[in-house]
């Protein structure tokens, strides 16, 4: 996991730096949609955003059972890089949400059912990191269980919601987009899950870093 | 199988004698039960009558702030003298400790909602029994569901700092789908012109959400209640 680390960590930063300089040039270049003008253009941020969240909520639920099962302490710097970026992405979609809700629906916030989804999954991983930081020691362990809660939770959710009528558009409409439409998003989709996971690698490598400081600290302190 | 129950029902019959020489959980759990319908009636009264709509809503609420609250303290206990470490040093299955925990809870809260749903009928004209078996299967579904969770959460966070914030900071965020179904299936119920197709299916969802998150907290209570 280190060595790996160490070897992705510039490869995948170096990918995400091309992606986010040239998205700029593609998204500019890109037309305007006929209803939403400028406007539109938000969606090449605020979809990508909510793709990279999904990725690490979805990293953080499987890192979660295997430190919980499988007692690998890796899993669980994993899970706590994950869930923090999850917060990251996930606000990221809730603050361009709205703004491109003020110009399409006339109104900053609705309660539909996508938007009250969305805003309870980030609550859940604001509560995993709340006690990750308060729980005090041993807290790591109860946080993984409130992991997999939390991902066993995103169906019900899912479920429960999408009975009340949406005003958001499909997830449906993405893979009909026309070409000119497309190429920036999955231009800037790449962007935003290639930096997720440099993010990711380099979150973790933190977090290794601390623990084994942690344990030298120890061992000083025995002699 | 035999075991196990066995087991569960030692530790639900250890609550009900401790709660039983106290009554504590019970008078507690109930009086502010009570309060917190009184406090919703205050805020949604308007002009001498309550806001239409409020009852399902407030009835969850009541519940969901009561059980938290009960939640908390049935595990405060287990932390004098040790107790909850003694629990967990017993050879017995670790799951049937749970379960035993849950019955205590899922009995007291019982009470409460008896109660409770009794007080919003009266208080916001909620015609809460019209359908008495589907408000009940709402009910008892919900409260397993939000106490399956919840006597996990609580039991997890026994040795942790600051639990008594934790637990609702935990507890409703994921517990929230039983919110909404139990909230959206009693307003189906008390509607003048009831859907009871979509009251069926509220309570199906509530169903699969118990069995998917009662599976989850038996797998999990074991390698949580770890040190």
């Amino acid at each position: 996991m280190t060595a790996m680390n160490r070897r992705l960590f510039p490869v995948l930063a170096g990918l995400a730096a091309f992606f986010f300089v040239t998205a700029p040039i593609v998204i500019i270049r890109a037309p305007y949609e006929s209803t939403m003008g400028l406007v539109q253009k938000i969606f090449y941020f605020h979809f990508p955003a909510w793709m990279a969240m999904f990725l690490a909520v979805f990293v953080l639920g499987i890192a979660s059972v295997q430190y919980l099962f499988r007692g690998k302490p890796a899993a669980d710097r994993l899970a706590v890089a994950a869930a923090e970026l999850a917060v990251v992405f996930g606000l990221m979609g809730l603050i361009t949400g709205p703004l491109w809700g003020i110009k399409a629906w006339g109104v900053w916030w609705q309660w539909d059912a996508r938007l009250t989804m969305a805003v309870i999954l980030e609550l859940i991983l604001v509560a995993y990191l709340l006690l990750r930081q308060y729980g005090g020691a041993g807290s790591e362990r109860l946080a993984a269980g409130v992991g997999i809660f939390a991902m066993a939770n995103v169906p019900f959710l899912y479920v429960s919601t999408e009975i009340w009528r949406t005003v958001h558009p499909r997830t449906s409409v993405v893979p009909t987009l026309p070409v000119d439409f497309g190429l920036p998003l999955w231009w800037s989709f790449a962007g935003f899950i290639v930096l997720c996971m440099a993010l990711l690698a380099a979150r973790a490598r933190l977090e290794e870093q601390r623990a084994a400081l942690d344990r030298l600290y120890l061992a000083l302190e025995e002699d | 199988m035999r075991e196990f129950l066995r087991v569960a029902w030692l530790v639900f019959r250890k609550d009900l004698r401790v709660e039983s020489r106290s009554r504590e959980l019970l008078f507690t759990t109930v009086f502010f039960a009570i309060s917190c319908v009184l406090v919703f009636s205050f805020g949604f009264v308007r002009a001498g009558r309550a806001v239409e709509g409020a009852a399902a809503g407030i009835l969850w609420i009541a519940i969901a702030f009561s059980g938290t609250l009960a939640l908390g303290r049935a595990f405060e206990r287990e932390r004098y003298h040790d107790a909850l470490r003694g629990l967990l040093l017993a050879p017995v299955a670790r799951p049937a400790i749970y379960v035993g925990k849950l019955a205590g809870l899922l009995l007291l809260l019982a009470v409460v909602e008896a109660i409770v749903t009794v007080m919003v009928a009266f208080l916001f004209e909620a015609p809460l029994f019209r359908h008495p078996v589907r408000l009940f299967a709402l009910l008892s579904l919900g409260t397993l569901g939000f106490a399956g969770v919840g006597t996990l959460f609580s039991a997890m966070l026994v040795r942790a700092r600051s639990r008594a914030v934790l637990l609702p900071v935990l507890l409703y965020p994921v517990t929230i789908p039983v919110l909404i179904m139990g909230v959206s299936g009693t307003a189906v119920l008390i509607d003048p012109e009831p859907n009871l197709a979509m009251a069926r299916l509220w309570i199906g969802l509530l169903f699969f959400f118990d069995t998917v998150f009662l599976t989850l907290a038996l797998w999990t209570f074991e390698p949580v209640m770890t040190e």
